[in-house]
């Protein structure tokens, strides 16, 4: 019969040791006991949404699909209340019953907040869960006067900076004399003080907060010595307190965790203790590496495999943005090598004792972090530290031995990365993290892998964005060449460039680059376009295409509606469908009736299949809506008539909303506005697909007119400056917001801009119309009917001329 | 009367198609021969035909791009060779080739039985 192994706690260790456990048992009945409502989720990167201030849900460390194909039966929202060790059965606060082989707490812990007067004000939150993260980022952002955290370890000081990311002035206030005691030493903390000052946090030490100030909400905090400090958001993070309450109830031996013994193991059989919750030869491990270790011990003991934890190297690094902290094993030792250069900030060192590694804090400079802490993990020999340290600042990670573990979070050795770029065929970082998890934890490997993947695969990957592989020629270069040499068309520039002659993927791109450089007055050659931009359709994965007419801001009348109708009955439409973007999509159309659809119509082309722009999504605005506050569907209307027909780098959706409750989905469009009181706010660079990205706000604008002539002068900068395929989501924050701003909002610049795109918008025309006009007889033909009956052979056999 | 050198098996027979001009300089069109769909291409090299169905997910290769003796199919962009049909850019299997000649203005294609009749030729 299958093992059954149930695990109580949906956190990083819960998810760790339900993987480790799958991994070496396929047959296993796995049940994960989420006392949370969503699935588990990545705990480590919690400071960087508060920074982003994105959703939680980018954090999940698994997609649901994740769960199903591996069989595990996840069980959100519920809680273990009752275990019978005896029977082994465990019983969920539903009354479910689960028989279990093995139960495995990871129960993880629960902030610390100190029972200091004022803890329970409105305005003091801890730092632990999304729900913390969203209420510190929506009051650091909207009104915090000055915010305090106090506890100066990792997790505050990201806290901080999260805080301070979002623009409020932040004091750190710390009980010892420097900060991160438990990871760095004297030295590099004092540097730790300016840098931090540059990003807008004070910090405060030997301070004793002895109340918080009230008496409504949080007002200021008060030190013991009677000093004050004002402030309206306090975090407080000053360590974790491990969640045993379930392990004491069942009458598992706790002490400040749940003991463990060096395979995981509690003291009753069957049961064991994994991550925050669990003390391993009397120490507590806070951090993820450890936490990954521990799984994997567990699910070896479970397997019944020999399984050994000595215990965890501990190695932190400080995820804040503009300062670099790699720490490693012991702060000290017998033997020290320092190299520091205070005024760059830059603070290095390798402690060693009895001969062997032992830690290492690098600050400033991190060059050769991953080295180091290998050679503290594995307690190298080292006889000369401070050549050590010279040594490993030459070494990047290409350089690296292969057992050199690159990922701490996932384990990640450096041979596994590279074994996935040669014997899997990864040929992209993004493709070799998806693959071995690597860089997908906390995310502060990305770099190593970045580089080591580059060194794999020949260093591809650092070579710039080239339009043209083949002949190694960027956009800028050919832009160079067709303005210079006015070339008029894809073949004009081949011939001169030898471009899209090699493999020929970079025609299209071509093709858009001739027809922007040349304001849409260029020489079409339609063999460089997509079949889309052939036949104006989209083509679909049976080969039929769908056919999406416009309608300006998605408003349609009774009438269009009609012809819609008709067109699908007697063409025998398949589908009829709504999009996305507030628009009716014929699909299944045959490419042979396009033009006959198109006439009955008798509407202009949305766009849909080509790279330009498309809908402009509105809301009903002013017009019927009772929260409006501007006219929407006027200024989307607006926007979509005055750029109906441009082609873009990439497809560029558009949104209007006529109020902040954003119906309309504005801020995840490529260009939205949004009313908001006193006039419209333009934002640039959203997404909601693969990625979701918020888009960055531009500028507010008084008027509607405004509205348009920005959005329309960011339109053109898109389209003259981003690479073929780069969406604005890349292209923004590629060439910065305060770069697009400079240019688009620039007086003389923006008027340049505007009429450029007054030119080219003037050569535009309905491609649509090609039904009456085509580029060949067999345009929108092949050269029989599809499914129709076969002609009569012309001739068997070869050709009379041939049989001469 | 003895033929000087008579080939060892009949070549597969050649079947009219269209004419050159049906099919736009640089595209391929799709037409049944042989109770086959078949895509040819008027590429800048020459005519080529293939199998109308990619390897991969029988995408309609006569409405790819075409460029550099291949022809890059429309929906994954993968791309195969116009001679002999082998995927250039995946380890997908080779399309099925047919030979093709044009006579005078007039386009035909051996459809071949199997793809080693093509790539033995």
């Amino acid at each position: 019969m299958s093992r059954s192994v149930v695990i109580v706690g949906g956190g990083i260790a819960g998810q760790a040791v339900c993987e480790q456990v799958r991994e070496r048992d396929r047959e296993a009945t796995i049940t994960l006991v989420c006392g949370e409502v969503s699935p588990p989720y990545d705990r480590v990167r919690l400071s960087e949404i508060l920074v982003s201030g994105e959703d939680p849900k980018t954090l999940e460390l698994r997609p649901a699909e994740w769960f199903a194909d591996q069989r595990v039966d996840v069980r959100c929202g519920r809680w273990v209340t009752a275990v019978d060790t005896a029977a082994r059965e465990a019983t969920l606060d539903d009354d479910t019953a689960l028989a279990y082989d093995a139960l495995v707490l990871a129960t993880g812990s629960q902030p610390l907040m100190p029972p200091i007067p004022g803890i329970d004000l409105p305005g003091v939150h801890p730092f632990r869960t999304p729900a913390d993260c969203a209420a510190i980022h929506a009051a650091a952002a909207n009104g915090t006067q000055h915010a305090a955290v106090i506890g100066g370890g990792l997790l505050g000081l990201e806290a901080a900076r999260g805080i301070a990311a979002q623009g409020t002035t932040v004091t750190v206030v710390h009980l010892v004399d420097r900060l991160m005691e438990r990871q760095v030493d004297a030295g590099a903390a004092a540097l730790l003080v300016p840098a931090l000052a540059e990003l807008g946090i004070d910090v405060l030490l030997e301070r004793s907060t002895e109340c918080i100030m009230g008496p409504d909400r949080a007002r200021g905090l008060r030190f013991a010595g009677g000093d004050e400090l004002a402030a309206d958001l306090v975090v407080v993070s000053v360590g974790i307190r491990p969640e045993t309450t379930l392990a004491r109830e069942i009458g598992v031996a706790c002490e400040r965790g749940i003991v463990v013994d060096d395979a995981m193991g509690t003291d009753h059989d069957g049961i064991y203790a994994v991550g925050e919750c669990a003390q391993h030869r009397g120490r507590i491990y806070g951090l993820v590496a450890p936490i990954f270790e521990q799984a994997r011990v567990a699910a070896e003991a479970i397997a019944g495999e020999d399984a050994l934890y000595p215990g965890s190297v501990l190695t932190a690094k400080l995820k804040v943005a503009g300062i670099d902290l790699v720490t490693a094993g012991e702060a000290g030792g017998e033997r020290e090598a320092i190299v520091a250069d205070p005024d760059a900030g830059v603070y290095r060192k390798l402690a060693v004792s009895g001969g062997r590694a032992v830690g290492a804090v690098l600050l400033g400079d991190t060059r050769g972090a991953e080295a180091l802490v290998a050679a503290v993990r594995s307690g190298e020999p080292v006889d000369d530290p401070l050549q050590a340290l010279a040594d490993a600042s030459a070494l990047g990670p290409a350089d690296l031995p292969d057992t050199a573990q690159i990922c701490d979070c996932n384990g990640v050795c450096k041979s596994d990365l590279v074994a996935a770029v040669a014997d899997e065929g990864c040929a992209t970082p993004r493709e070799v993290m998806a693959r071995t998890r690597a860089g997908t934890g906390c995310g502060s490997c990305k770099p190593a892998v970045i580089e080591i993947v580059a060194a794999a695969t020949g260093g591809l990957n650092e070579e710039p964005a080239y339009l043209c592989p083949c002949r190694k020629q960027t956009r800028e270069q050919l832009a160079e060449t067709i303005r210079a040499d006015g070339h008029e068309s894809v073949s004009d520039v081949a011939a001169a460039c030898g471009t899209g002659r090699e493999c020929g993927t970079c025609k299209p791109a071509l093709a858009y680059l001739v027809s922007e450089v040349r304001a849409n007055q260029h020489r079409e050659e339609r063999d460089a376009r997509y079949i889309n931009d052939r036949v104006h359709a989209n083509i679909q994965r049976d080969g039929t295409f769908s056919v999406v007419p416009r309608m300006y801001g998605g408003v349609t009348t009774p009438d269009e509606l009609r012809r819609i109708a008709d067109v699908a009955d007697r063409y025998e439409v398949p589908m009829v469908k709504v999009t996305g973007g507030q628009r009716l999509d014929l699909l299944g159309v045959r490419k042979q009736d396009l033009p006959a659809i198109w006439a009955e119509l008798g509407m202009p082309s949305g766009h849909a299949y080509a790279k330009a722009v498309r809908t402009v999504k509105t809301c009903v605005g002013t017009d019927f809506c009772r929260f409006g506050l501007g006219d929407a569907i006027g200024l989307g209307t607006e926007m979509e008539k005055a750029w109906e027909g441009l082609h873009t780098p990439a497809k560029v959706k558009s949104g209007v909303s006529g109020c902040p409750r954003n119906c309309a989905e504005a801020t995840v469009k490529d260009i939205g506005c949004v009313a908001v009181e006193g006039g419209w706010q333009v934002r640039l660079g959203g997404a909601a697909g693969g990625n979701v990205r918020e888009a960055d706000v531009l500028c507010t604008v008084e008027t509607r007119a405004e509205a348009l002539r920005v959005t329309t002068t960011f339109l053109q900068y898109y389209r003259e400056n981003a690479d073929y395929k780069e969406r604005t989501y890349d292209f923004v924050p590629r060439v910065g917001l305060e770069t697009v701003r400079e240019v688009v909002l620039g007086e003389e610049s923006g008027a340049a801009l505007r009429q450029r795109l007054k030119i080219a918008k003037a050569a535009t025309s309905d491609p649509w119309l090609e039904r009456d006009d085509p580029y060949h007889p067999s345009q929108f033909s092949d050269l029989d009917e599809p499914g129709e009956q076969e002609p009569e052979l012309a001739l068997v056999g070869p050709p009379p001329e041939g049989a001469r | 009367m003895t033929p000087a050198a008579a080939p060892p098996l009949a070549p597969p027979a050649l079947t009219y198609a269209c004419d050159v001009e049906d099919v736009p300089l640089g595209e391929g069109r799709a037409l049944t021969l042989d109770g086959r769909r078949i895509a040819l291409f008027r590429s800048f090299e020459g005519w080529f035909a293939l199998d109308d169905a990619c390897p991969h997910s029988g995408g309609p290769l006569a409405d790819g791009i075409v460029c550099d003796h291949a022809v890059i199919c429309p929906l994954h962009e993968r791309r195969f060779a116009l001679a002999t049909g082998d995927a250039l850019t995946s380890d997908d299997e080779a399309a099925t080739a047919h030979e093709v000649e044009v006579r005078a203005g007039r386009v035909f294609v051996a459809v071949a039985a199997e793809r080693s009749a093509a790539a033995a030729a």
